[in-house]
């Protein structure tokens, strides 16, 4: 099938005043499945996410999604497309109520973001999907707090449901386990496992443990460049990418 | 809670009705006036995290439009501050097209600059009287039926105004619209990444913002039956910023408070002379010092502390 690829790169490359960040990636995420991006820190990793959701121009090459040519697309109508992204940094509203995250992603259907004149009861219609999706990711107890309050691996797990709200077609999570707990990690690996079924993801993750539970497919990312691409089995026996790694990580 | 917000509310209002009886009217209007000037200006610093530097430029515009229709064109009160604001909306339009793709500082000095532009203008333009302004404005009948000579029925027309505006800057920060706002302010590539378009509500916060200075403005000309270049000059804008931190951005009520305890201090202090802006610029250091949330930030800071 010719869409069977959801999302596509062709020699998608990136420099900042010559220093080549992102160099000649072709990148493909079948539809429905969980795809992890993976490399040595400054890989490129995030400048990838940043290209792909339009957050930085590419310097060269092509992005399709859905078929669709996006290179020239601006980021928030991708979002609306159903291409939708989370941040390294965990990106919430801090002076919201933890409800009110969530109920922002929601408001985009109601088509009145722009509406001034109306009082805000008229969102409380949101608020029991809302309270679904805090539920669905254990911070039901926190919805009325205000956000900044929040301990860290809580507000990844509001960054996701904020993200799920928008219902997205393809979701970008990039290292939603960092500096979490274990416990944490267990519960937004089962988030996003949940999650998966009928989206496809592609994620960004350290935790080596977590992509070979998760994901289905692999990239590996290094200076810029695809090193591999195959199922965890296959590309952690890859010589260059244990090379990549271990090379890395003496630096 | 809710309560106990409307009792606060109607206690203020029930305030604004008596006060005239114990104070001088014009001193209470000139209150009103910065007041709800401070509180538009607060709309896009405390609630969209813009800080304009040019916000004179709208209230001033305003005045003069306002002054000028009703003086020479005739037009009612009522119709002339309409003009004014107006002017001041569309004003906004054209500034914050300009401005909105900055950020930041650079936000500030493009708005600083524009402002300049305006105030060259008003400076060169005929309809302004140059460097003498506009003076003896006739206030005329409101709605044909309201003599607005009339100290009391003046001051209860600017009142009027003042609630009308306050409410309407209550009622967007606490709308739809509001909420977007606020998500931008705290993070805008979030908000991108949830699929808004954060220029266009960054530019009808900022149109919004630019009317309601522009209401204030030429409230102020009727009030005071003047329009003058003092109101587009720059330290107007770099007063209104200083009457906002004063009282407290993050509430709706803060730069109210702070444009009253400016312009009575001002008021006081008009003895001596040019020491004004030496001694308000003391009292500002201080309090900023004092009270990082700005007076009303610091009560209601307390209040919760003590519940
Ligand atoms: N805006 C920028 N300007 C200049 N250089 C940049 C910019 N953004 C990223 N880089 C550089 O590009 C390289 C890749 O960075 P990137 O953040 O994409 O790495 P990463 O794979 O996400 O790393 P990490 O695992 O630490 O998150 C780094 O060397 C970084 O310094
Ligand atoms: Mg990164």
């Amino acid at each position: 099938m010719a869409d069977d690829h959801i999302l596509e790169t062709s020699g998608l490359t990136k420099e900042f005043r010559g220093f080549v960040a992102v160099n000649g990636v072709d990148l493909k995420v079948r539809r429905g499945s969980i795809h992890a991006l993976i490399g040595p820190n400054g890989a490129g990793k995030t400048t990838v996410f940043n290209l792909l959701t339009k957050f930085l121009e590419p310097t060269r090459g092509r992005i399709t999604f859905n078929g669709r040519d996006i290179t020239a697309e601006r980021p928030a109508a991708l979002a609306r497309r159903g291409l939708v992204r989370s941040f390294q940094i965990s990106a919430v509203f801090p002076h919201l109520s933890v409800l009110e995250n969530v109920r922002v992603a929601l408001q985009t259907r109601l088509g009145t973001a722009f509406h001034f004149w109306k009082s805000e009861r008229t969102l409380n219609k949101l608020n029991d999907r809302a309270m679904e999706l805090l539920e669905a990711v254990d911070l039901g107890a926190f919805a009325g707090l205000i956000t900044v309050e929040l301990p860290y691996g809580r507000k990844r797990a509001l960054e996701i449901a904020t993200t799920l709200a928008l219902e997205p077609e393809l979701m970008l999570l990039d290292e939603p386990t960092q500096g979490m707990g274990h416990e944490d990690i267990d519960r937004v690996v089962e988030l996003i496992r949940k999650v998966s079924t009928n989206r496809t993801i592609l994620m960004v993750e350290h935790n080596l443990s977590v992509v070979s539970h998760l994901c289905d497919r692999i990239t590996v990312l290094a200076r810029g460049s695809v090193l591999a691409e195959g199922p965890y089995d296959e590309v952690s026996q890859n010589p260059q990418v244990l090379e990549a790694y271990v090379g890395a990580e003496h630096e | 809670m809710k309560n106990l917000q409307t009792v606060g509310y109607a206690a203020l209002l029930l305030l604004g009705l008596v006060a005239p009886f114990a104070v001088y009217p014009v001193l209470l209007m000139k209150c009103l006036c910065f007041g709800l000037f401070a509180c538009a200006f607060n709309l896009l610093l405390g609630y969209a995290g813009l800080l304009s530097f040019g916000h004179a430029a709208f209230l001033g515009m305003a005045g003069y439009i306002c002054g000028y229709t009703v003086q020479s064109l005739g037009f009612p009160p009522e119709l002339g501050i309409l003009a004014g604001t107006a002017t001041a909306g569309l004003l906004g339009l054209a500034i914050g097209f300009l401005a909105i793709r900055r950020s930041g500082i650079y936000f500030a000095m493009i708005t600083l600059a524009l402002a300049q532009i305006v105030y060259f203008f008003c400076l060169k333009a005929q309809f302004t009287g140059a460097e003498d302004g506009l003076q003896g404005v006739p206030r005329g009948h409101l709605f044909g039926v309201f003599d607005l000579s009339q100290p009391l029925t003046m001051y209860y027309t600017v009142l009027a105004i003042f609630v009308g505006g306050v409410w309407i800057i209550h009622r967007t920060v606490h709308s739809p619209f509001g909420q977007i706002l606020k998500s931008i302010r705290d993070n805008e590539p979030r908000a991108i990444s949830l699929g808004y378009d954060v220029d266009r509500f960054k530019l009808l916060a900022f149109v919004l913002s630019a009317a309601l200075a522009g209401l204030a403005g030429a409230t102020k000309t009727m009030v005071f039956q003047l329009a003058s270049l003092t109101d587009v000059h720059w330290h107007q804008s770099g007063e209104v910023v200083l009457m906002t931190l004063l009282g407290g951005m993050g509430t709706i009520f803060g730069p109210v408070v702070g444009a009253i305890v400016l312009v009575l201090l001002q008021d006081w202090l008009t003895g001596f002379g040019s020491w004004v802006v030496v001694l308000t610029g003391l009292i500002f250091i201080i309090c900023v010092l004092a009270f990082r949330r700005g007076i009303l930030g610091e009560l209601l800071a307390l209040k919760a502390r003590m519940l």
